[in-house]
């Protein structure tokens, strides 16, 4: 499996840590309530054809990078960093 | 038996071997399959279920039957098949799965059970009495199953694994293989050319047709010492691609050294290639599949293309009265061949009515069956049914073809499912089923030799226009194009027992039983019957199966479809997919840079994560840990101790905002910290649970140091990173690990500064460094910091200096240290120290405790809008007046011990779970308390002060009266830290 | 028919012409009392209890496929009741109880066995972590045993005690645990369903699900629609797309979990082995199969396969722990969807939605629960309550954070147990 780093260009997945749903980038405020928060840190829409999801550059540039792709096929069609894109 | 004039081997160099001990010779060049078959050894196995007599049916890694244990004792490697295995010198070869002998084997009972161990029988059976299915009938069963045994212990032998990278890479290298890897080779982009035998070229070497008019064989060596001039082709023989896995990765299994004798020092037996492509072509041919008559099972039942492989390649017929039954015009070679070369011919049997065989000078049966056949160790006759009656050959060999199955199991990997195609009654790949993967030759269902290289070349054009490379088509040598006739022919049908698979002894009765009992799901058929599930994972016989399995559900072919393709293509072994892993091979060591001093003085090591850390530092004298680890606590209590503590994580943050930022992910203040000043902090998870705990020091208004705990070291840093560059990327900081560059040391004791102002450069004093301040220091001109902090309760300093330094100054300050009354103490002092403190380590913070839990509620700083888990931590059942709290626990009885794990319940209560009030995390023997001192989580802990509770521990049988207390056991009030 | 030694015979001498189906294949009827939507081992279960235990037999299990075809069908077979926490440790406990007397319930041989399963730690505080485990196994009524490196060399000779690189502190031994043959589970559950009256419709894809006025009114299908009060989905691997028909979004990410199987071998494992520095776990199978596994892939995938670093990974633990096998051969490999929840443990609960009940999110635990978890849901769908042995397994716990089961301790978000 390989990953293109918007940094470093194309590597190898195992430079890269899954970090869960793009969701993460969208934290709700501290009071925003216990149904924004349940969502945010919980629930999910868990599609299977298409979902932008969060990879560690970890063995690599350190970046975090949102990963667009299939989960059914694994198929990624976008990559870009998380850092002032939002999800 | 060997034929003369025939065959690519070489006839001078005669190789000696033995086979259930019995000596034989063959030939070199030949595998062990050919030369059992030179010598006329036809029995080399038993099948899995019913133990029958089992021959060799192939010439390829798809063997089903002649699995074999290759050598003896610790080296031994069984369920080799001895078709791929080159023959050696002096080879020592077994039979398998048959006692007391492959002749005499008594498990052959089974066979006589046949018809009571039908299809699934044993889902049916065996429940009755209850306790006999583990005490009786399944022992006898796990005896009898298995096929090789593994040696009792570990040989050393080495495997290895690498990388590739390539352009292009063209899997197997026979015509469609060779024309493809010449194509791209000469457009100079990078190709693999990988293929599974020792020698390259596929049925090139295995055919008596001619490519560019020279024989096959001679065709393909010109081609590859054409490949082996350019420097862009890399040719890998001996190299299995097992697995397609996604973005254009392969795995492959390269043989080094299983055909030597000895293996050299040094030389892996096997390499597991990870082979990163661009573009690949799979060029894997196809395998012949059997036809299901009575009793089609004995030694001498081969597929017709095995007989010509034998024939050609190794000179060898594996009869000496052959008869071939076929569906499709290309078995009629096998014939041909054979009697081209003089081997006598008992008879062609075409199924097809309408076969046309042209100048046979043997027996021809157009519209024939085989009915039945004889012989108990091995093929004596065969009845032949056809239009003209019925009658009985007698023939020692059967060469078989049912067609052609391109070997589509590469495309399948990634969920792709292979397409029916009726022409040739087989599946044949779908295109685009695995990314960048296109197929070429008889793999796709080209045919014809010419065809083959057609294909070759075209899908190597293909390839290079994606990879954006210029190729350029060549002239194709002249090839035979004949058209593949085939009439798709499964089972000849009748009374007796019918093969499909043959490891595993499932039969068309079977599979039609399975289709009765309702498992008319190819998946439930397989699994019910077991067929396709045996070494070959159903290459033989798994599309004549589901043949079988479409007629008795009246369903199409490709309506019934077919079951999973999953990697590997053939069997890797774990040494070499795991090759690296053996011993200390399968995780990093970390050493710190006080491990050669802690070493020479002795400290037994024990792992932290992947660290290793010194448990104790013995003295003379001292036979037990407790009582280097009593004198150690006692030592840092009364004068001064040291310890190594740069396993801790370290992270360096720097920039205007590193203020806010801390403030962010600790849920106190730090923002606030002066410089100079050093401030525990509690980090939480965004789940409101505790990360980690550590201490933080403001180096500079813009600098902080953080130190985290030695096993979230890692966690925190990735932590830090998603809120740095996910939630808060306004924030102008950056951070750095830099665990590995200092090397840093507890000092630890009432005469901790006494021992560092001997070695520092400017002594330090209370008032210029008081309790949580650190300060830079110079030791022999080399600059570090020294921070006032302590996790043992004593008057403490922990010093860092760049790691280059860590050996040096670990010695000087164990020396000190000694001089002032004191010296080097480990892990289990460590351990006692911060217990009588009531300090938390991870044993504690074990991922599912809040701060709440362990009695810093107070350090979620109402001050801030926002930090990391604040709102979760602010969830109702994070906060429960009933939840677990840390609380101390002495005992209070006759039982002096509490043991760790023990759980807690209220006297007189019965230790179940609905009783359970909690229970204890960390245990040590306190000499300073002169007590067995323990922390634990208590339901409502902290109002239970003075309770007595019983902790019981069922593992070790220990039931301990105890008497709740603060979690702090020793100088509550802190005094000796900052005195 | 039952199956018995004497059928056996019977059935052999007359050329095993009389074996009937082991289940129906029925066309869907108009309406049922209760549809199961999923075929796999935890609806084949719950259709059977629900019938045996509750006396509801007006009932269709909708498969889109063909039964026991997810990860009842691909998993590696363990039965184990060891949990530490309170929830998981009733119903664990609960679901064992039920496999040692389930072949002789359904007259259906799964080949349980009892072989033990034995946990291996590396440190002190792992050992003390697996005390307070087994303390809490035995406080439940299950049995434990904490070994020493010696008790475990007695048991595991095989093990490469001198060079691994995390040596062996002992063990925790869980007699009671062990494996089955798991196809065979999800079959006799089927037979003994359909012996009772439940229709099983294979090949029948759910594709919408009806709901009026906050009740549910049955389900579209690839067959038609087919009416009914009271739904349960036990879909495991497609939870999250089901739950979406009736408009809800699950604390769910789906999973690849990879296993492995060798050729076969004569017996050298005979009890589960797992090692949790390497994320390793391993058996035999009464076939000589070893059968293995490690850690998810780590990454949101419904392909049901995995790639090849987490293979390396796994065989790379195997070869410091156990270097004996280095020469057995993997056969195949193969990977299953896990509904991965927060916290590690599995849903099973009403929904907003009267008459429509969650079962899943069972992570990579599912097989060992499969009597248990069919049991208990078929409990809460006959009677709105929850069972004693399932009370905690509540939707809203991640909302309330109330009755978290972290049992690894990684954290009640989606970072992965």
């Amino acid at each position: 499996m390989k990953i293109d780093c918007p940094l470093c260009g194309t590597r190898d997945s195992r430079e890269f840590s899954y970090r869960g749903d793009a969701t993460y980038l969208n934290r709700p405020a501290a009071d925003a309530g216990a149904e924004a928060w349940d969502d945010y840190l919980h629930n999910r829409d868990n599609p299977a054809d298409r979902t932008d999801d969060l990879w560690h550059h970890g063995m690599g540039c350190g970046a975090w990078v949102v990963v667009t792709r299939s989960p059914a096929s694994h198929e990624i069609f976008a990559t870009r960093l998380a850092k002032g894109t939002g999800a | 038996m060997r034929v003369d004039g025939k065959g690519l081997i070489d006839r001078d160099t005669c190789l000696n071997f033995t086979f259930d001990g019995q000596a034989f010779s063959g030939l070199k060049g030949d595998t062990l399959a050919s030369a059992l078959l030179a010598n006329d050894v036809r029995l080399v196995g038993r099948s899995f279920k019913y133990h029958r007599p089992r021959g060799i049916m192939t010439a390829g890694s798809e063997e089903p039957n002649a699995l074999m244990t290759i050598r003896r004792g610790d080296t031994k490697n069984p369920n080799t098949r001895a078709t791929v295995q080159a023959l050696y010198d002096g080879l020592v070869a077994d039979s398998q799965n048959a006692w007391p002998s492959l002749k005499f084997d008594v498990m052959e009972l089974n066979d006589l059970a046949a018809p009571f161990l039908s299809a699934g029988f044993y889902y049916k059976t065996f429940m009755w009495p209850k306790a006999f299915w583990e005490k009786l009938y399944e022992p006898i069963i796990r005896r009898a199953a298995g096929l090789g045994a593994l040696a009792p212990s570990y040989d050393g032998d080495r495997y290895e694994k690498a990388f590739a990278h390539c352009d292009l890479l063209i899997i197997g290298a026979g015509p469609a293989g060779l024309m493809a890897a010449v194509t791209a080779g000469r457009a100079g982009v990078d190709v693999i050319l990988a293929d599974e035998s020792p020698r390259m070229g596929g049925r090139c070497l295995d055919e008596t047709v001619e490519i560019g008019g020279m024989p096959s064989y001679e065709w393909a060596a010109e081609t590859l010492s054409d490949l082996e001039g350019m420097a862009n082709v890399r040719l890998m023989p001996n190299t299995t691609v097992t697995g397609a896995y996604d973005q254009g990765d392969f795995g492959a299994l390269t043989n080094n050294a299983h055909h030597l004798a000895d293996c050299p020092a040094g030389m892996p037996m096997e390499t597991f290639w990870r082979i990163a492509s661009k573009r690949a072509i799979l060029c894997g041919g196809a395998l012949e599949r059997q036809i299901a008559f009575p009793s089609n099972d004995r030694p001498g039942v081969m597929t017709a293309s095995a007989v010509r492989s034998y024939l050609n390649r190794y000179g060898v017929s594996p009869g000496r009265k052959v008869t071939v039954f076929c569906n499709n015009d290309d078995a009629h070679r096998t014939a041909q061949d054979l009697a081209d070369a003089g081997v006598a011919v008992a008879a062609l049997i075409d199924t097809r009515d309408d076969a046309v065989v042209d100048q046979a000078d043997f027996p021809v049966f157009t519209g024939g069956r085989v009915t039945a056949t004889s012989g108990r160790l091995g093929l004596k006759d065969i009845t032949v049914e056809h239009a003209g009656g019925k009658r009985v050959i007698n023939t020692d060999c059967l060469a078989v073809s049912g067609g052609w199955n391109p070997s589509v199991h590469l495309t399948c990997h990634m969920n792709g499912r292979p397409t029916w195609d009726p022409t040739l009654a087989s599946f044949v790949p779908t295109p685009g089923a695995v990314p960048g993967l296109t197929v070429a030759g008889s793999a796709a269902g080209h045919m014809s030799t010419a065809a083959c290289l057609a294909s070759g070349q075209a899908e190597a054009l293909a390839a290079l226009k994606d990879i954006g490379a210029k190729g350029a088509a060549i002239d194709l040598p002249s090839a035979d194009d004949a058209p593949y006739a085939i009439t798709p022919f499964w089972d000849v049908g009748g009374t007796g027992r019918a093969w499909l698979d043959f490891q595993n002894d499932v039969t068309t009765k079977d599979v039609r039983q399975a289709a009765k009992e309702n498992y008319r799901s190819v998946e439930h058929m397989k699994r019910y019957t077991t067929q396709g599930m045996a070494t070959d994972q159903g290459k033989n016989s798994n599309v004549a199966a589901l043949a079988i399995l479409a007629d008795a559900t009246g369903r199409g072919i490709p309506e019934t479809g077919t079951t999973t393709f999953r990697p590997p293509y053939v069997p890797v072994a774990i040494a070499a997919l795991g090759a690296g892993g053996h011993g200390s091979g399968f995780a990093p060591q970390r050493f710190t840079t006080s491990h050669a001093a802690t070493d020479e003085r002795k400290a037994p090591m024990i792992e932290a994560g992947l660290w290793y850390r010194p448990s104790y530092f013995p003295e003379k004298g001292e036979r037990t840990w407790r009582e280097s680890c009593d004198r150690e606590v006692n030592m840092v209590r009364s004068t001064v101790g040291v310890c190594d503590v740069s396993t801790l994580g370290k992270i360096d943050i720097k920039g205007p905002d590193a203020g806010a930022f801390l403030d962010f992910v600790y849920t106190n203040m730090f923002s606030t910290l002066k410089v100079g000043k050093v401030r525990y902090g509690l980090m939480l998870r965004e789940d409101g649970h505790v990360l980690d705990d550590g201490t933080t020091a403001r180096i500079a208004e813009d600098h902080f140091v953080m130190t985290t705990t030695t096993a979230a070291a890692g966690q925190v840093m990735v932590h830090l990173d998603f809120v740095q560059q996910c939630l808060r990327p306004e924030l102008d900081v950056s951070f750095v690990s830099t665990t590995e560059h200092w090397a840093q040391f507890a000092v630890a004791g009432p005469k901790s500064r006494d021992v560092l102002n001997a070695v520092l450069q400017s002594p330090i004093s209370d008032e210029t460094l008081p309790y949580m301040g650190w300060c830079d220091v110079a030791i022999g001109g080399v600059a570090g910091r020294l921070f006032r902090i302590s996790f043992s309760g004593e008057h403490a300093y922990e010093i860092a200096v760049p790691a280059r330094f860590g050996d040096s100054l670990f010695r000087v300050l164990v020396d000190q240290a000694k001089a002032h009354g004191g010296g080097a103490y480990g892990m289990e002092a460590l351990n006692v120290l911060r217990i009588e403190k009531g300090f938390i380590t991870h044993a504690e913070i074990h991922g599912r405790t809040t701060a709440f839990d362990i009695g810093m509620q107070r350090m979620l700083s109402p001050k801030k809008d926002d930090f990391i888990g604040k709102a979760a931590a602010a969830r109702p059942g994070l906060m429960d007046d009933d939840r677990e709290q840390l609380v101390g626990l002495k005992p209070a009885g006759a039982v002096k011990q509490i043991m760790p794990g023990a759980h807690i319940f209220e006297p007189g209560k019965d230790p179940v779970r609905v009783n359970d009030q909690g229970y204890v995390t960390s245990v040590c023997y306190s000499p300073t308390v002169e007590s067995v001192l323990a922390l634990a989580f208590l339901k409502d802990g902290r109002t239970r002060h003075g309770d007595t509770v019983m902790a019981v521990d069922h593992m070790r049988g220990v039931t301990t009266e105890c008497i709740v207390c603060d979690p702090v056991f020793f100088d509550p009030q802190g005094g000796r830290l900052r005195g | 028919m039952r199956f018995s030694a004497w059928n056996i015979l019977k059935q052999g001498l007359t050329g095993n012409a009389g074996w009937k189906p082991h289940w129906r294949s029925p066309e869907p009827k108009p309406a049922y009392d209760v549809i199961i939507i999923g075929g796999g081992g935890h609806g084949l279960s719950t259709a059977y209890y629900l019938a045996k235990e509750h006396g509801i037999t007006n009932i269709a299990i909708l498969e889109k496929g063909y039964i026991g075809g997810g990860n009842v069908g691909r998993n590696t077979t363990i039965v184990r009741a060891n949990y530490q926490l309170p929830g998981n440790s009733e119903f664990y406990s609960h679901s064992l109880k039920l496999w040692e007397g389930m072949e002789q319930d359904l007259n259906f041989n799964a080949m349980m066995s009892q072989r033990g399963v034995i946990m291996l730690c590396h440190s002190d505080g792992q050992r003390d972590a697996f005390a307070r485990r087994g303390n809490a196994i035995v406080n439940q009524g299950d049995d434990a045993e904490l070994l020493d490196t010696d008790g475990v060399r007695k048991m595991l000779p095989y093990l490469d005690f001198e060079q691994t690189r995390f040596p062996i502190y002992g063990g925790l031994l869980h007699r009671r645990g062990g494996s089955a043959r798991h196809d065979a589970v999800a079959w006799g559950y089927a037979r003994g369903a359909d012996m009772r009256g439940v229709d099983i419709i294979q090949n029948c894809e759910v594709t919408g699900i009806d709901i009026e006025n906050g009740a549910v009114r049955g389900v579209q299908t690839t067959k038609g629609p087919i009416r009914a009060r009271k739904i349960g989905m036990t879909v495991a691997g497609r939870t999250s797309q089901v739950a979406a028909m009736a408009g809800m979004r699950l604390p769910i990410e789906s999973h690849v979990l990879q296993a492995f199987v060798t050729e076969g071998l004569k017996p050298i494992i005979d009890t589960v082995i797992s090692y949790g520095m390497g994320h390793f776990y391993i058996s035999q199978s009464d076939k000589g199969g070893l059968v293995f596994g490690g850690d998810l892939d780590f990454y949101a995938s419904y392909a049901a396969r995995g790639n090849l670093p987490m293979v390396e990974h796994v065989a790379e633990a195997a070869m410091t722990l156990m270097p004996v096998i280095g020469k057995a051969r993997m056969l195949r490999s193969w990977g299953g969807i896990m509904d991965m929840t927060p916290d590690g443990s599995p849903i099973i609960d009403k929904t907003h939605v009267d008459g429509l009940y969650l079962n899943g999110g069972w992570c990579y635990g599912g097989f060992k629960a499969v009597p248990g978890s069919g049991n208990v849901f078929a409990h809460l769908m006959a009677t709105d309550t929850y069972h004693d042995a399932a009370t905690k397994f509540r939707l809203d716990r991640f909302k309330t954070g109330r009755g978290l089961m972290d049992e690894e301790g990684t954290g009640s978000q989606h970072n992965l147990h």
